[in-house]
């Protein structure tokens, strides 16, 4: 039998930005995207989106444009944020988003620097870099989604997922207890600290536009909905389900001690801004202590020179 | 409860009214435009899309968006939002309804 292929059509570059113009800026987020880029690789019923819009629609309310902004994000389906949205943002390695971030903050101090990433790539390989940014005070601001799983990998266990929840690494049920995220944030010295689930998407726009204005490092936990790894397993449905379990269980407590607000398997979920406090930020204290006293020095010595 | 009539300052103040904009192609039929939309204007269209996915459509009681801007913000495909139309006087009609509206869980609620 002889074979017939198809004659391969080369890749036509003008359809394909022709396409790429006809489909960007129909909504009115399409100019903090990139182009050419949406449709996501989300799966349907994630709350990835949900997060990502809030974090939009917060950059819209503080008139923030996007070269006032950077956004660095680990690896996960959380870190393919950094490749949406139309501004600078940088992909890092694994877990490395803190560490890469510090040095932006660092260098170009009136940047807003967002690290967006998952919790896996967080608190489980970068859980260092997350407790020491913490510590140190570094002008960050940390949004963490929460999906309580390794989402891309396949579902395997997390540092967040709760005692006795299944995933494909557990399937028996976890043995471990998850973190306390905003207890963590806290204990390590986070200026700003809450907890929202997709199902509160204005009260997340509120605390993360509450959070550009905040120097210092502030942590927004933001509990999303992950069908594919986390809710098949934990039988919580489609996203649609699981959005309406997050907004079933979960209690508002504004201002609570993080301390309160572990999260059980199908318990209830604390969620609220837990700690707005004030405390120099690492640039502040290290300009003051380490650069003035050093530029001191450095007049000193002129001053004998010329004597 | 039921009101006898127009409050005294209806004059004063008006219902926003939005028109929804659906850019189909994009959705994921994920439903959490039509499920959290505070009024109901919204449900799942019998049709495809080019993904495969059945995107919302407006339902009849469409005029009762009131640009809330939830199922914007709530959508996590960019494939829904919202537009300001010319706010609306507020009429006996709207009191009447307002005040004897049915939950979304209610049969009485589709009827309405
Ligand atoms: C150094 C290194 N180790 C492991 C991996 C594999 N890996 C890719 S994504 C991921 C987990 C991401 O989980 P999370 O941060 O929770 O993001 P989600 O996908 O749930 O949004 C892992 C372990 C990797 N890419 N690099
Ligand atoms: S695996 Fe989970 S977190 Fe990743 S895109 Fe799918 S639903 Fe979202
Ligand atoms: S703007 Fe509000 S009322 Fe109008 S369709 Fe969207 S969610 Fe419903
Ligand atoms: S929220 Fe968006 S993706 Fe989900 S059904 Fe509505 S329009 Fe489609």
């Amino acid at each position: 039998m002889k074979v017939r292929l198809r004659e391969l059509q080369p890749f036509d570059k003008e359809a394909a930005e022709a396409a790429i113009k006809h489909d960007h800026g129909l909504h009115p987020h399409d100019e903090y995207l990139k182009p050419g880029r949406i449709p996501h690789i989300w799966c349907p019923g994630c709350g990835l989106g949900v997060v990502l819009t809030t974090f939009i629609e917060a950059m819209r309310r503080k008139n923030i444009t996007p070269d006032q902004c950077a956004v660095v994000s680990g690896i996960g389906c959380t870190g393919r944020v950094a490749g949406y949205l139309n501004m600078d943002t940088y992909h890092t390695t694994h877990g490395r988003a803190i560490p890469f971030a510090t040095g932006l903050a660092l260098a170009k101090p009136d940047l807003h620097v967002t690290v967006f990433s998952g919790d896996g790539d967080l608190f489980a390989i970068g859980g260092n870099h997350m407790i020491h940014a913490a510590r140190r005070n570094v002008n960050l601001k940390v949004i963490c989604v929460n999906n309580f799983n390794y989402g891309m990998t396949g579902g395997q266990v997390a540092p967040t997922t709760p005692l006795g929840a299944k995933t494909s690494t557990t399937p028996r049920g976890n043995a471990e207890p998850g973190f306390n995220l905003p207890h963590l944030a806290h204990a390590a010295g986070a200026v700003y600290v809450a907890r929202w689930t997709t199902f509160h998407p204005r009260q997340l726009v509120h605390s993360i536009s509450q959070t550009f204005d905040k120097t210092g490092f502030t942590f927004v936990e933001a509990i999303a909905p992950c069908p594919t790894g986390y809710g098949r397993p934990n039988k919580l449905g489609a996203g649609l389900d699981e959005m309406k379990f997050y907004g079933e269980h979960s209690e508002i407590r504004n201002g609570a001690p993080p301390g309160d607000a572990e999260i059980e398997l199908r318990g209830k979920i604390v969620v609220g801004t837990f700690i707005d406090v004030d405390r120099p930020d690492f640039l502040t204290s290290y300009n003051s202590r380490i650069v003035s006293a050093a530029q001191a020095k450095g007049k000193q010595k002129e001053k004998v020179k010329i004597a | 409860m039921k009101f006898w009539r127009l409050p005294l300052d209806a004059e004063a103040h008006s219902i926003p009214q939005g028109e929804v904009r659906i850019i189909e192609s994009r959705c994921k039929g994920c439903g959490f435009c039509i499920e959290f939309c505070p009024n109901g204007c919204l449900k799942v269209s019998k049709r495809f899309n080019s993904k495969g996915y059945h995107p919302p459509e407006l339902v009849f009681q469409a005029e009762d968006c009131v640009e809330c801007g939830l199922c914007t913000l709530i959508c996590p495909e960019f494939a829904i939002f919202t537009q300001l139309k010319e706010p609306k006087k507020i009429t006996e009609e709207d009191i009447q309804r307002v005040t004897t509206r049915f939950s979304r869980k209610d049969k009485r609620y589709l009827r309405r």
